[in-house]
């Protein structure tokens, strides 16, 4: 992904011809230690809070714990209790796969549609693309929810303009059909951070393809299909990946613009907001654990299945010359 | 098409958009400086008089707790994690990307895994840690993950950024004498300058937005971020409150916006380069 420019190529001359060893009859050993001595922070944090915090949130998953009286194991109640005993569980399932299918690709698609436009802007492109992407920098914060609660609550802008156009919605916030799709456009609005990484794989895509699909006939539409499509290809995909796995984590949105309780009907009770209610409001921490559990394995799946698929839409242009 | 509106459009359709992504934020700052009684009445962005008192009541704070108090205590915590990011990540990935030891590999790996986390797996026995060491309703648990290198993101960018750096410069300090802290100091971290810059951006921009930890970690008033701070209008819907909550607002993003203006050449490289999210 990178498209910083490579410089001198890596060891490109050496003298000698080889690559200088002081201390190379000292032995390997001590080549080896200061590498550990840079790493250690990294390694302590790898261990501490990350390994073992794994290995204990698993074990937690099987448990009945309250952060005060010691776990006790439950085996394998809490995933059942969860996958056939819990409606609200499933109904947050839902909420979530809806939200990643619909505000995911509406989010790739702006930001493809707006890297485009861009490319073909010539002049203030850097004064769009700074101004486009500034809602990434600040969709994430909870001032910017609770302009969205309000935009989107009963009188707010959005319900006003919808009236004017003859479609009556009503506020979306206090509706259970329409809150998440609140949450989705919040989403949608901060296309900037992908349409940065398209414009940069766009303009790495060498302009003799396009001259000669032009010359081969082809037009504009035909171009957009056979060369950027395919070249663009890794980037979207890179995309795709990154924010699938983000889109299902999703937090401060959903708590700021439901009142923090995922409602109106649980309609905006998002995986990640049931499971703090579930783990640190109700106190189930073993069964928010387990919670943990099926999200990671669920991203995992997802993550694995955007892959396997990807060998058949993912072109890799390098791939050719082998 | 007409060549002249094959010209204009592109830009008629960025203005366009440009206006209906910009209109949030008008309409937080307009809103901030409306009056009680204007809030929900209008379209109009404008109000029919600034109404600053907003501005003033917003400085006040929530539950005693004055605003200059509460940005105190968020940059207290975002400038702790800059720094602790950009010592302990780079610290690592000059190893990952220059140093051979034997467990590369299979680190580097466990490394690349760990971006794909989601940290809910790792939440719950990191509070119940933090909570043993008596740190919850401190910022330890805000600040210290970030000095043991713990946002895998950041290694990994700054991995990439040294890779492509030309080795000829490091290896003449070694020659001069210099071992692997030197040239990690005096040669590779001074030419990373745009890697480091980049992760202290998004590290101070991700703290300063940061909602869930802070909310999980701090429970006294007088040590709430400013985010935590506005979180206590989330429950409330009267409209009434809507000029001190959006003044509130405007001024808890006021830092982040002025870091978009100042930084935003690194920022919009940044992400080209590095795939990160803002």
């Amino acid at each position: 992904m990178s498209t910083v420019p490579t410089r001198a190529p890596a060891r490109a001359h050496h003298p000698t011809g080889q690559p200088p060893r002081a201390g190379r009859r000292r032995g390997k050993r001590e080549r080896h230690w200061p590498a550990y001595v840079f790493l250690s922070p990294w390694m302590i944090g790898a261990v501490v809070l990350t390994l073992v915090p794994m290995a204990v949130s698993l074990y937690l998953s099987f448990t009945d714990y309250n952060l005060f009286d010691p776990p006790r194991w439950v085996g394998l109640r809490n995933y059942t209790e969860m996958l056939t005993e819990d409606p609200r569980y499933w109904r947050s399932v839902g909420t979530t796969l809806l939200y990643v299918v619909i505000a995911v690709p509406l989010k790739l698609a702006l930001a493809l549609g707006a890297a485009m436009l861009l490319k073909n802007l010539g002049r203030g492109r850097a004064f769009y693309r700074s101004a486009f992407y500034a809602p990434s920098l600040l969709g994430a914060s909870m001032s910017i929810a609770l302009v969205w609660r309000a935009l989107f609550n009963d009188g707010g802008s959005v319900s006003h303009v919808l009236d004017t156009v003859g479609i009556h919605t009503g506020g979306w916030v206090g509706n259970p059909h329409l809150a998440v799709y609140a949450v989705v456009l919040l989403t949608a609005w901060q296309f900037g951070a992908p349409m940065v990484i398209f414009l940069a794989g766009l303009q790495q895509i060498p302009s003799d393809l396009y001259e000669a699909a032009a010359l081969d006939g082809a037009g504009r539409w035909r171009q957009f299909a056979s060369v950027t499509v395919p070249m663009l290809s890794p980037v979207v995909f890179f995309n795709l990946v990154l924010e699938t796995i983000q889109s299902f984590q999703v937090f401060t949105p959903a708590f700021a613009i439901s009142g923090g309780d995922g409602g109106p009907a649980d309609s905006t009770m998002f995986y990640t907001l049931y499971l703090y209610e579930r783990g640190f409001t109700a106190s189930h921490m073993g069964y928010a654990a387990a919670m943990a559990w099926l999200l990671l394995i669920a991203i995992g799946a997802v993550t694995l299945i955007l892959f396997k698929t990807s060998r058949s839409w993912v072109f890799y242009a390098d791939e050719e010359g082998r | 098409m007409n060549p002249a509106v094959k010209r204009w459009l592109p830009h008629t359709v960025a203005v366009v958009a440009l206006l209906l992504l910009l209109y949030p934020l008008a309409w937080l700052l307009a809103t901030s400086l409306k009056p009680a009684d204007e809030v929900v009445t209008s379209l109009n962005l404008w109000p029919s008089h600034l109404e600053w008192s907003n501005y003033t009541t917003a400085l006040d704070g929530v539950s005693g707790i004055s605003v200059t108090r509460l940005l105190g205590n968020t940059l207290l915590i975002a400038v702790g994690a800059v720094v602790g990011n950009v010592l302990s990540c780079s610290l690592a990935a000059y190893a990952f990307a220059r140093l051979r030891f034997r467990m590369r590999k299979p680190m580097f790996g466990f490394m690349v895994a760990t971006l794909m986390l989601p940290h809910h797996v790792v939440l719950i026995p990191q509070y119940i840690i933090f909570n043993r060491l008596g740190m919850v309703d401190t910022y330890w648990p805000l600040i210290l993950p970030k000095f043991l290198a713990t946002e895998a993101f950041f290694v990994f960018l700054i991995v990439q950024f040294m890779r492509n750096l030309p080795r000829e410069l490091e290896e003449s300090a070694r020659i001069d004498g210099c071992g692997a802290f030197r040239t990690y100091w005096a040669v590779t971290l001074p030419l990373s300058r745009p890697a480091l810059i980049t992760t202290a951006i998004f590290t101070f921009i991700w703290t300063w937005n940061d909602f869930f930890t802070q909310m999980i970690y701090l429970f006294a008033p007088e040590k709430f971020t400013i985010t935590l701070a506005l979180r206590s209008f989330v429950d409330q819907s009267s409209t009434s409150a809507y000029g001190p909550m959006f003044a509130m607002s405007v001024i808890s993003v006021l830092p982040i916006v002025l870091f978009f203006f100042v930084f935003q050449r690194y920022l919009v490289q940044g992400m080209a380069t590095s795939g990160l999210k803002g």
